[in-house]
């Protein structure tokens, strides 16, 4: 008999494999995303899901390559008890972000464009973390599940 | 340099995009495309994206401004043969692609340009040669 309550227990995430990739041009784009793809079949992530997480990539990468002058990739496959899922995080060394409570919401932008990359990534995926420190640059992690 | 081809059919201009879009890429295709409708004074756009895997808001947008360039020019624009895939995730994403007219494919593309811009353009003066346009 099984007993214990409801609620999942909190279990560690552990990363299996990683993998960093620079991104200093506009056509490394195009190279990391399908990266990105190859990871999230090998983990037989389905392709809503993988549209989905390639997308927010793809969001975060041109922030990266606009605002922080271009940066690295750590793709990492990461495993939860029974669920496998991919792991990014972008890091750059650029000017950082002031405000992050505006740059979350939609249809904020200091450039020209519509406003959606970040809090649209956020949408798009599971977990999302970002850290800015003005002067020293941004980080943002997004994670998305195989069946999440 | 990367180039993606418009074809001229008629009085309509035809792009397949049969690769990964990067930035610098959409946008030639945006300033290319403006061009050509205005250099052979077409009335429709037909946007062929089914072998586009993932369309992001930088794309969108770039999509909604040919449309609406397009548009002041007086040509209408299809984009045609969305994945379902890429439909919810622009929707999710928050870019719903408002004002630009869809189809599932060219065929039925096709025959909403004709609808739209009526029955005495396209008809009349449509050819079976392509010609390619990439300077």
């Amino acid at each position: 008999m099984i007993t214990g309550t409801m609620t999942k227990p909190m279990m560690m995430i552990l990363s299996l494999s990683k993998d960093t990739i620079q991104v200093m041009r506009e056509q490394d784009v195009v190279l990391l995303r399908n990266r990105v793809r190859e990871v999230a079949v090998k983990i037989k992530m389905g392709l809503v899901n993988q549209t989905k997480l390639i997308t927010a990539a793809s969001e975060l990468l041109r922030n990266m390559l606009r605002y922080g002058g271009g940066g690295s990739c750590l793709i990492e496959v990461v495993t939860r008890g029974r669920d496998n899922g991919v792991r990014l995080t972008f890091s750059d060394n650029g000017p950082g972000i002031p405000d992050i409570a505006a740059a979350m919401r939609d249809g904020f932008s200091t450039g020209k464009s519509l406003g959606l990359g970040l809090p649209g990534a956020k949408r798009l995926c599971n977990e999302f973390d970002l850290k800015s420190k003005p002067g020293e640059g941004t980080v943002v992690m997004i994670l998305k599940w195989a069946n999440g | 340099m990367d180039k993606i081809p418009i074809l001229r059919m008629g009085s309509f201009l035809l792009v397949t995009i049969q690769v990964d879009l990067y930035d610098r890429l959409a946008l030639d295709l945006e300033a290319d495309l403006v061009q050509m409708v205005n250099k052979t004074s077409s009335k429709g756009v037909l946007i062929d994206i089914s072998a586009v895997s993932i369309v992001d808001s930088f794309m969108g947008r770039i999509i909604g401004n040919i449309a609406s360039m397009s548009k002041i020019l007086d040509a209408e624009t299809v984009v045609v043969g969305m994945q379902p895939a890429v439909a919810i995730t622009l929707i999710e994403l928050g870019l719903p692609l408002k004002g630009v007219h869809t189809a599932l494919d060219v065929e039925k593309g096709m025959n909403l340009l004709k609808s739209m811009i009526g029955d005495d353009h396209g008809d009349d003066d449509e050819t079976d040669d392509d010609d390619t346009f990439a300077e």
